[in-house]
C-alpha cells in the first residue's frame, strides 16, 4: 500500500482558491439568492445521505449505498449552469445528481425504502433513480454502462435539431472500461454534444489510481487520443465548477463538440456501505485533512460569510431546516406502503402496461404459479 | 402475388418506416456507403441520405448503447448487428440496459428501439459467428424477440418490429436472405406474438421457429407423401411474446409434438414449449414430447458435419417416424 502516493492525498495537496473564476461570466451575474441556494442544495444532499445511512444501519435500506458525501459541489455546481434543453446521467452514486436535479427527498429516500411511494415505485433502487422530466435519466449501476447512453443522449438531441447537451458523470473506476473509449470515440467522430464528467474522487472502489491505470497524470488527458477538448477541474470549487462545466456546455450548444473534464474531488465514506472499511486503502487522517482544508460546503459557507451574504447564524438555521427535510423524508418512506405483489410485473413492457393501444399477441410472462395465464 | 427475397422484404421494411415516422433511423457498421455486408440496406443511404442511414465504426457496445440513449429520447434506432454473434460484445447493452431501464424507472423510460441482424449457424464460418441467441434474449423480461423464417414474415414482423414501444430484438437468417416468397403489394404488419400454422395437419404437430420452420415443412411433405403421416407445421414467428395458444391448440388436436430448432437444446426454445405443452396437455398426449436441436457442441467449421449439426429434414423425420410408432 502507498498512501502518500495517492490521488487523494494529491487532491488534499494541490493549492487552490476559492476566488478563481469568481468573475467569470457565468458567475458573476449570481444573485445573492443564487449562491445561498447552492450551499442549501449542497446541505441537502449532505443531510440526505446522512439520514440515509442511518436509516441502512438501522436495517430499513437493503442493498448497496454508495455515498456521494464529500463531493456534493460537483453535481450542485454542474447542474446549476444546465439549461433546458441540457440532460443529465450518471452512474450508481446517484442520490447528489438526483437531487441537484429537482428531485425532492421524499421520493428518493422511499425509492430506498422499497417503497411504492418511491420515484421508480420501488423498482430501482438507491442506484436507479430516474427522473425524466426533469431531463434526469439515471442511475445506472454497471460501471461505465451509462457512457454509450449519455452518447445516445447526445445523438438524440442533435438528430431533433435541439441545442442541448447531455452530461455523462461517471467515476474514476469507470475510465478502463472499453466501452467508456468506444463512446468517447463515436463522440468525437459524430460529433456529438455530449461532455464526459470523471468525478474522481481517488479510489475506483478500494484500487488507487496507481494500481489501476497505466498512465497515472490525468484522467481527462486520455481525450487527446480521440481530438476531444479536455479540462481539469478543483471539484471542491463552486465557482471553478461552474465555469468550466458552462464552457464545456457552450462548446456542446455552438461547436457540437464533445468535452471531458475531470473534476477532482474526494469522498468521505467507503465505495459503499457494504465495505466502508476505508482503512484498507487510505488512513483516516487523510479523509481528516481533506475534509478539514477542502470540504465544498464548508469552502462555500465561508465564501459566502466572508462577502456578508450570509451569517453564521443563517447558516445553522438553514441546516437545522434541512436537517428536518430529510427526518421527514426518512419518516415519509417509513409510513409509506410496498409496492402492491402484482406490480412486480408492471412496467416490464409498455404492451402490457397499455393493452388497448397495440396489437402485440401471446403470453408475455412465464410464471406458471403467479400472474396473468398461471 | 408477387415474389420477392427476404433480403428485398426488410429493406421494403425499413424504406417504408422510413418514410413513415422522422424518428426512424438505420444505424450499423456499413449500412450505409458500403449498402450492408448482406446487402439489406442497399440502396436506402443512397435514398435517405447521412441522417437516416449511418455508418459506425466496428464499435458494438458503443453504438448500440448510444442507440439505446438515443430511443430513450424518442428516437427510434433500427441498429444492425453484422451478425448476432457480435452481440457478444454490447451483452452490457442489450441485456442490462435496454431491458432494465424501463423497469428500474417504474414505467417512465420507454425504448423503441429495433436490433436486426442474422443469427445461424450453417455458413461454414465456424462457431464464433454461428450463434443463436434467441434463447438469452428470450430469458430477459423486458425483451422481445421475433425470427421470421418466410420473407412475408420478415417485412411484417420488422415493420411491427419498429412501430413497438418496447426492445425488438429481430433475429434473420444468411441462408434465408436470397430466398423468394410471396409478398403483397400493399402495406401490411404482423402482430408480435402471433403464430403461423404453415402446414394444417392432424396426426403430429411439428413446432419451430425460423429456418427450422421450414426444415419441419419439408419434413412434414416426406411424412405424408412417404408413410401417410399427416404433420402439422407450427412456426412461433415471435418467441417472446409467445403464442401458447396455437401451440396448444395444436398439440390437442394432433396429441403429438416434436419440437425442432437450429438452437442448442439445454435451456434453449424447445426447453420452453416442451413444458408449456406438458402443462397445458398432459392428457391430450399420446408419445412423449419429442426434440430435434442443433447437435450440441460449438459450431463446427467442416462443411459435411455442419451439415449434419442443424437439424436437417433426415433427423427430424427419423423423430417424427418414431413419435408416430
Amino acid at each position: 500500500m502507498s498512501k502518500d502516493k495517492s490521488k487523494g492525498f494529491e487532491a488534499i495537496a494541490t493549492e487552490t482558491n476559492p476566488r478563481d473564476f469568481e468573475n467569470d461570466p457565468v458567475n458573476k451575474s449570481l444573485s445573492s439568492e443564487q449562491k445561498i441556494n447552492f450551499l442549501k442544495e449542497m446541505l441537502r444532499i449532505r443531510r440526505f445521505e446522512e439520514r440515509s445511512l442511518r436509516a441502512y444501519q438501522q436495517g430499513k435500506i437493503g442493498g448497496f449505498l454508495h455515498l456521494y458525501i464529500g463531493q456534493e459541489s460537483v453535481a450542485v455546481g454542474s447542474l446549476s449552469v444546465c439549461g433546458d434543453n441540457d440532460h443529465v446521467i450518471t452512474a450508481y452514486r446517484d442520490h447528489g445528481h438526483a437531487l441537484a436535479a429537482g428531485m425532492n427527498m421524499n421520493e428518493c429516500m422511499a425509492e430506498m425504502f422499497g417503497k411504492y411511494t418511491g420515484c421508480s415505485k420501488g423498482k430501482g433502487g438507491s442506484m436507479h433513480f430516474f427522473a425524466p422530466d426533469k431531463n434526469y435519466w439515471g442511475g445506472h449501476g454497471i460501471v461505465a454502462g451509462q457512457t454509450p447512453l449519455g452518447l445516445g443522449l447526445a445523438y438524440g438531441l442533435k438528430y431533433k435539431n435541439i441545442k442541448g447537451a447531455a452530461l455523462c458523470y461517471m467515476g474514476d473506476g469507470a475510465v478502463n472500461q472499453g466501452v467508456f473509449h468506444e463512446s468517447l470515440n463515436l463522440a468525437s467522430l459524430f460529433n456529438l454534444p455530449v461532455v464526459y464528467i470523471i468525478e474522481n474522487n481517488g479510489y475506483s472502489m478500494g484500487t488507487s489510481l496507481e494500481r489501476s491505470s497505466a498512465y497515472t497524470d490525468s484522467l481527462g488527458k486520455r481525450a487527446e487520443a480521440y481530438k476531444i477538448e479536455w479540462d481539469t477541474v478543483q471539484g471542491h470549487l463552486v465557482y471553478e465548477v461552474r465555469a468550466k462545466v458552462n464552457e464545456a456546455i457552450q462548446r456542446a450548444h455552438e461547436e457540437s463538440r464533445p468535452t471531458i473534464l475531470e473534476i477532482i474531488t474526494y469522498r468521505y465514506r467507503g465505495h459503499s456501505i457494504a465495505d466502508a472499511n476505508a482503512d484498507k486503502y487510505r488512513t483516516k487522517a487523510e479523509v481528516k485533512e481533506y475534509q478539514e482544508k477542502k470540504d465544498p460546503i464548508n469552502v462555500w459557507r465561508n465564501l459566502l460569510i466572508e462577502d456578508k451574504i450570509l451569517t453564521e447564524e443563517e447558516a445553522k438555521a438553514m441546516d437545522k431546516e434541512i436537517r428536518k427535510e430529510a427526518e421527514a423524508a426518512a419518516d415519509f418512506a417509513d409510513k409509506s406502503p410496498y409496492p402492491p405483489t402484482e406490480t412486480i410485473i408492471d412496467d416490464v413492457y409498455w404492451t402490457h402496461d397499455n393493452p388497448d393501444e397495440h396489437d402485440n399477441q401471446g403470453r408475455i410472462f412465464f410464471n406458471d404459479d403467479w400472474g396473468p395465464q398461471a | 402475388m408477387r415474389e420477392i427475397t427476404y433480403r428485398e422484404a426488410l429493406r421494403e421494411a425499413l424504406s417504408e418506416e422510413i418514410e413513415r415516422d422522422k424518428n426512424v433511423v438505420l444505424i450499423g457498421e456499413e449500412v450505409a456507403q458500403y449498402n450492408g455486408a448482406y446487402k439489406v440496406t442497399q440502396g436506402l443511404w443512397e435514398k435517405y441520405g447521412d441522417k437516416r442511414v449511418v455508418d459506425t465504426p466496428i464499435s458494438e457496445a458503443g453504438f448500440i448503447g448510444m442507440g439505446i440513449g438515443a430511443s430513450m429520447l424518442g428516437v427510434r434506432p433500427v441498429m444492425e448487428l453484422m451478425f448476432w454473434s457480435f452481440a457478444y460484445v454490447a451483452w452490457d447493452q442489450i441485456l442490462n440496459n435496454a431491458a432494465m431501464v424501463r423497469y428500474m424507472s417504474g414505467g417512465q423510460i420507454n425504448c423503441p428501439i429495433v436490433i436486426r441482424g442474422p443469427a445461424n449457424g450453417g455458413t461454414n464460418v465456424g462457431a464464433t459467428h454461428s450463434h443463436t441467441p434467441e434463447n438469452f434474449i428470450a430469458n430477459t423480461a423486458g425483451l422481445k424477440v421475433v425470427c421470421p423464417a418466410t420473407p412475408y414474415d420478415a417485412k411484417g414482423l420488422m415493420k411491427a418490429a419498429i412501430r413497438d414501444n418496447d426492445p425488438v430484438y429481430v433475429m434473420e437468417n444468411t441462408l434465408l436472405y436470397g430466398m423468394k416468397g410471396d409478398v403483397p403489394e400493399e402495406e401490411y404488419t404482423i402482430p408480435i406474438g402471433k403464430a403461423d400454422v404453415k402446414r394444417e395437419g392432424t396426426d403430429l404437430s411439428i413446432i419451430a421457429h425460423g429456418r427450422a420452420t421450414l426444415t419441419a415443412v419439408k419434413t412434414a411433405e416426406i411424412l405424408q407423401q412417404e408413410y401417410d403421416i399427416s404433420a402439422e407445421v407450427v412456426d412461433l414467428r415471435s418467441i417472446r411474446p409467445l403464442n401458447e395458444k396455437t401451440i396448444i391448440e395444436s398439440v390437442k388436436k394432433t396429441n403429438r409434438a416434436l419440437l425442432v430448432e437450429e438452437n442448442k437444446p439445454f435451456v434453449g426454445v424447445g426447453a420452453q414449449i416442451a413444458h408449456l405443452i406438458q402443462w397445458n396437455c398432459f392428457d391430450y398426449l399420446d408419445a412423449p414430447i419429442a426434440r430435434v436441436s442443433a447437435i450440441d457442441a460449438p459450431a463446427i467449421y467442416s462443411k459435411p458435419l455442419e451439415d449434419f449439426q442443424l437439424p436437417t429434414p433426415d433427423r427430424v423425420l427419423k423423430a417424427a417416424l418414431k413419435l408416430c410408432e
